[in-house]
């Protein structure tokens, strides 16, 4: 490379990007075109992502392998307009917080369905039901779903939950009370159930 | 498609050299909000097997070209000229080598802007500027040829 191609390549200069990147996603949202805005968020479970649309919570998850699958789940199943914008999940991070410090029981959050469809998302609506501090088993929500026999198939759309916490698919539990299993690790679904005091501290 | 966010991360730090190096500091923030306003407008219609990195540099050469030809609306001719000679202080947009190349042809200076700035490969600038990939060597070459005799002066 001549001395002229490297200084062509010196003098085009790079700044911090990370400010007009922020506004650009705020001036995205103005025109309309920010369909699927997420933060990040901590827990005591661990990072999270959240993401919303103009409809509402569309996911929460464990963000255990980073933030790029979530993002690109979003992109093929919803729309690619998917911009960070913490500020939109402001409400979210709020209600997540005070849950975990034991001061919020029911959240008050659109949830946006988009992510699930048929049965899935019956049984995902009838486990958003169940109160804080209360459980089902697979075969409760499965009947609450309209079919009491697909108990398989219940665990399989608990399984597939986008919004785990919020979608309290941790008070579910096998009939006779076995844990069962939990999508980010049975640890975690004790942490919660023993949060909302269904099992010892 | 993958998720805006990351395309915009992979390639935020090219188009904005690529936009200061045509248009200068001040003008470049602008023309960088426009240029990825667009993109995202365009980017769910967007061919799967697109080039990105040139596809979104044709989209900021297209808006540092509305900042050259607001410019060229807004100059004002001046009767008297300052006594100072302003060659000592930037003007609006300078920087470094690249306000040399300004003066350059057309396409000898978006060659260079796609291949220096941009940081594009042969393959990419020739398919940013519609030519074929000698004609994008040539055009840069003759860019550098052009610039080094302006400035040897």
């Amino acid at each position: 490379m001549s001395e002229l191609e490297k200084a062509l390549r010196r003098d085009a200069v790079v700044a911090d990007l990370d400010a007009l990147t922020h506004r650009f996603a705020e001036r995205a949202a103005g025109e309309g075109l920010l369909d699927i805005a997420y933060a990040e968020l901590d827990s005591p479970l661990g990072r999270l992502v959240a993401a919303s649309t103009d409809r509402g919570l569309v996911t929460l998850s464990y963000a255990d392998s980073g933030v790029d699958p979530v993002l690109e789940r979003l992109a093929a199943m919803i729309s690619p307009r998917v911009l960070e914008a913490p500020a939109r999940l402001d409400d979210v991070r709020r209600e997540v917080d005070e849950y975990f410090e034991g001061r919020r029981h029911d959240f008050d959050l659109p949830i946006d369905w988009a992510l699930v469809h048929g049965f899935t998302a019956r049984i995902l609506q009838a486990t958003a039901r169940i109160p804080f501090g209360e459980v089902s088993s697979y075969r409760g929500v499965a009947r609450e779903a309209g079919n009491e026999r697909a108990v398989r198939a219940a665990g399989n759309a608990l399984g597939a939950n986008p919004i785990p916490i919020v979608v309290p698919c941790h008070r579910v539990l096998r009939t006779g009370g076995a844990l069962g299993g939990y999508t980010g690790g049975v640890e975690r679904k004790k942490h919660l159930l023993a949060l909302e005091g269904v099992l010892p501290r | 498609m993958p998720p805006f966010q990351v395309f915009l991360e992979e390639h935020r730090d090219r188009v904005f050299r690529f936009l200061v190096a045509s248009v200068g500091p001040h003008d470049a923030e602008d023309c960088f909000q426009d240029t990825f306003i667009s993109a995202l407008r365009a980017y769910p219609r967007l061919r799967p097997d697109s080039k990105l990195s040139a596809w979104v540099l044709t989209i900021a050469h297209r808006k540092a070209l509305d900042v050259h030809r607001a410019r060229a609306r807004h100059a004002i001719p001046v009767d008297e000229l300052p006594e100072r000679g302003v060659e000592d202080q930037p003007r609006d947009g300078e920087h470094g080598l690249w306000t040399s190349a300004r003066d350059l042809p057309a396409k000898q200076r978006e060659a260079l802007l796609y291949r220096f700035a941009g940081d594009l490969p042969y393959a990419d600038v020739a398919a940013a500027m519609g030519v074929s990939e000698d004609a994008a060597r040539q055009s840069v070459s003759q860019g550098l040829k052009k610039l080094r005799k302006e400035l040897v002066g």
